[in-house]
């Protein structure tokens, strides 16, 4: 195992560690905000994660996922954002 | 001494060092939306600290495969990420004031009231304006008729 693969290893397990605490914040988050905000944070950690498994197989298709998360991430927020504006009023 | 520099090891040193600062910032990031008090701390912990974290992994990728392509698509990615990130902080913090989501009791809200009320006061006078012209319409009609 040379260094290159365990500074991905350990560059992916903090992503998941990540994406675990940003799982709590999900369930626990008082109001809804919080959960949309949770919801930014885990599309760009799942960004991450994407990057670095491309690095570990060497497999260039997956940056195109990345491309479309990033853009279905921000119109998810949007539009969970626009939601609540509306059913508030 | 250049000639016995080996490119593939700069390059996964380079990347590797870009990768782990990345996952340092989304680190903080997380523990910041974990244990920040208010909803708007969190967010502005969120917005930064996730966007550059993503920023600085993606950079790592694209100096790793060495490609003139696979660049193109890193940037492409990190620019659309830096453009549109505090676009979806705003929206959704613009959310969290209209549904008037508590502050931490320590921050000092004294401008945002002054001008919570200045904007409710304007509300007010629009109103009342509407109101009269509203009302004052049907009079001449009625006085006409009797």
């Amino acid at each position: 195992m040379s260094l290159f693969q365990l500074t991905l290893t350990i560059a992916m397990a903090t992503l998941s560690l990540c994406l675990l605490l940003t799982a709590i914040r999900f369930a626990i988050g008082p109001t809804l905000p919080d959960r949309i905000t949770a919801f930014d944070l885990i599309v760009a950690n799942v960004i991450g994660i994407i990057a670095i498994y491309t690095e570990f197989t060497g497999n260039e298709d997956f940056i195109d996922v990345a491309i479309i998360l990033s853009v279905f991430g921000f119109l998810g927020s949007v539009t969970f954002a626009f939601y609540i504006m509306k059913i508030n009023k | 001494m250049l000639e016995n520099l080996n490119l593939e090891v700069v390059k996964e040193i380079v990347s590797c060092v870009l990768i782990l600062m990345g996952v340092c910032f989304m680190f903080i990031a997380t523990i910041g939306l974990l244990r920040f008090p208010d909803f708007y701390i969190r967010m502005s912990a969120i917005t930064k600290g996730a966007t550059l974290g993503v920023g600085l992994i993606l950079l790592g990728l694209g100096i790793y495969f060495n490609q003139p392509d696979i660049m193109l698509k890193v940037l492409a990615i990190i620019i659309f990420t830096f453009i549109t990130a505090p676009v979806a902080a705003h929206v959704i913090g613009r959310t969290a004031v209209r549904n008037h989501s508590p502050f931490w009791p320590k921050t000092n809200l004294q401008e945002f009231e002054e001008y919570m009320l200045k904007d409710h006061l304007e509300k007010m006078k629009n109103h009342d304006r509407y109101a009269e012209e509203h009302h004052e319409v049907p009079k001449p009609s009625d006085g006409g008729g009797t």
